[in-house]
């Protein structure tokens, strides 16, 4: 057999024979999810069409409530209440208000494991590549047919060799990597391609950074971001109860369209300046800028590793009188992490408003909307213009360092200086 | 399938946000009508009410991008609008028209030589696309048979609820 890529070996395994680059093949998901943005529209179609009004297997699906969460509107509270029905009429899994963000809660629920095929009805969905799962964004359509019928109709994706090397300095995060990748080749420069993460770099990236790094390839327009399966992974697989799970890697030799290379130690912190996530700049290029509103949290930064390194710039520190400092952990497990941990006491400390788990102000449904003229710092995903609120505010993507930084600031600033 | 309208002219990375914000998207999440006067809202305020069934969104590239909600291409479609041409599409986007039943064809020229207001017309068996104001013509890659007969019948939904099942049959792909 010839060698593989890691999406190859997975959709081949899936749909039982090899796959060829550029077919579409029928996958039988192992893991269907929607949260309350996508899958009150699933409901509807599905409610629609009788003929498929169905579940074919509960157990293969999650629901999460998770964006406008708890409900700051009647319309969300009752979409939320329809998604309660149907995953109550259907034996679906609900993972209610609170308890995190789907990208963040269902794998540390130990629902995903290496080689599984995910669809989920949010582009970021890509995050769980981290954990060498084939792992895509669809929508509510795909979702409604993922749930009725458990069959996905997929493009087999060519696959760029993204090899890492070397370690981050001090003060630069997996963000910067992710930032800068998509600076680098565009944000739609890996469309209709998967990316795959090789070198020696790797086992210096904790699981926290791996998945801020998958989250950010669909800002490149990639349908999915693998890292190979290692000690750093198993061990993570272990803390989250999966024991002996397989390992998915590539094969030496496999056949890529493209091979991209980082050296994590030339690396400094970036931002994505606004309005869009490829405008991507070294800070040192944007310090100053005066900041209003600053984020630290979502799918892609809300983990245990991205407060703790807030934390470190926050301690004896205040957030900068005028400017709102929103922290919000992605998770109920890393709220008590960072609760146990006195994180979340330094962090308070320093001014911060910390809220629990949901996407709330990454889109601009709640819990800090920025006005006209505001300006952001946000560790989220996206910049376009008016997500985070009104048209004319302006978001700058960062780390959770560099948005700690400015926090304490007021203005744009470099996070080195507060953490070597 | 011909699809004949009215060009509206749109840029480079129109994303799902710019054509149905999260903010509005949130307020009015459990109604795709109630949603419908904030398509494209901050990139061509007035959109929903001037267009007209059959006319075309001529785009450059990555048209899509962003989040995968679907209701971008829901209201689109519901606005009246019958194929949405680009230099390239963000692929969430894509799968997401073909499941709903709205053409898309990427062309590399087209959108290079295209004025609001000229009149488009969308040959999707005959993978051809034309400018009729410009005298322009531009073949595209046609679809696979199997997407070609998914958007033919209207969407996805529509096509296993008629044939019982995916168009590429059980599994194997």
């Amino acid at each position: 057999m010839r060698p593989q890529t890691m999406v190859e070996k997975i959709l081949s395994r899936n749909v039982g024979r090899q796959v060829e680059f550029g077919e579409i093949v029928v996958a039988k998901p192992d893991l269907v999810y929607a949260h309350d943005g996508t899958a009150p529209l699933a409901i509807k179609v599905m409610r629609d069409a009788p003929e498929i009004y169905r579940v074919l297997d509960p157990g293969r699906v999650v629901f999460v409530v998770d964006h406008a969460s708890p409900p700051p509107t009647v319309a969300a509270a009752s979409v939320h209440r329809e998604m309660r029905l149907f995953a109550k009429e259907f034996g679906v899994r609900l993972i209610d208000v609170g308890e995190g963000i789907c990208h963040q809660v269902i794998p540390e629920l130990g629902l995903v494991k290496p080689g599984d095929v995910v669809v989920g009805a949010d582009s970021h969905t890509t995050t769980l590549g981290a954990l060498a799962s084939f792992a895509t964004g669809v929508g509510s359509t795909d979702t409604a047919i993922a749930m009725a019928l458990g069959k996905v109709w997929l493009r087999v994706p060519e696959a760029v060799k993204v090899v890492v090397t070397g370690e981050l300095p001090v003060g630069v995060m997996g963000k910067d990597l992710a930032l800068h990748i998509v600076g680098t080749v565009g944000a739609d420069g890996m469309t209709y391609r998967a990316m795959e993460f090789w070198g020696d770099g790797l086992k210096h990236l904790s699981m926290d950074s791996r998945m801020t790094i998958c989250n950010m390839g669909v800002e490149a327009g990639a349908k999915v971001a693998l890292m190979p399966t290692d000690e750093v992974a198993l061990n993570w697989f272990e803390g989250v109860g999966l024991h002996g799970v397989g390992r998915v890697v590539p094969d030496e030799g496999a056949e890529y369209v493209d091979t991209l290379e980082f050296e994590l130690g030339r690396l400094e912190p970036v931002v994505a300046a606004p309005p869009s996530v490829d405008n991507v700049v070294p800070v040192s290029e944007v310090v100053g800028v005066e900041v209003d509103q600053v984020f630290i949290g979502s799918c892609t930064n809300g983990r245990y590793e991205d407060f703790l390194t807030a934390a470190k710039v926050f301690r004896g520190r205040r957030v900068r009188e005028g400017v709102r400092c929103v922290a919000i952990p992605a998770s109920r497990r890393v709220f008590t992490r960072l609760l146990r941990d006195g994180v979340v006491e330094v962090l308070v400390r320093a001014g911060c408003v910390v809220a629990h788990s949901t996407c709330g102000p990454c889109i601009g449904a709640h819990l800090g909307l920025l006005a006209s003229g505001e300006v952001a710092v946000s560790t989220s995903n996206r910049n376009f213009v008016g997500r985070m609120g009104h048209e004319g505010s302006r978001v700058y993507l960062a780390s959770p360092a560099t948005a700690a930084a400015s926090a304490v600031e007021g203005r744009v600033a470099d996070p080195r200086k507060y953490l070597s | 399938m011909l699809v004949r309208g009215r060009a509206w002219k749109l840029g480079d990375n129109v994303s799902t946000d710019h054509i149905i914000s999260g903010k509005y998207k949130f307020k009015a999440i459990h109604s795709l009508e109630e949603m419908l006067p904030y398509l494209l809202a901050e990139v061509r305020p007035g959109f929903y009410r001037e267009v007209r069934p059959g006319d075309v969104i001529v785009a450059g590239r990555n048209f899509g991008c962003g989040s995968s909600r679907e209701h971008a291409p829901r209201l689109i479609k519901l606005a009246g609008v019958g194929a949405v041409i680009a230099r390239s599409f963000a692929r969430i986007f894509y799968r997401n028209s073909i499941n709903i039943g709205l053409p898309v064809v990427e062309v590399r020229e087209l959108p290079g030589i295209t004025a609001d207001g000229d009149l488009i017309e969308v040959d999707l068996e005959g993978g051809v696309v034309r400018n009729l104001t410009k005298g322009f013509e531009e073949a595209f890659r046609g679809y696979p048979r199997e997407i070609l007969e998914i958007v033919r019948e209207g969407g996805i939904i529509e096509y296993v609820r008629r044939h019982g099942d995916l168009p590429w049959g059980g599994g194997t792909g």
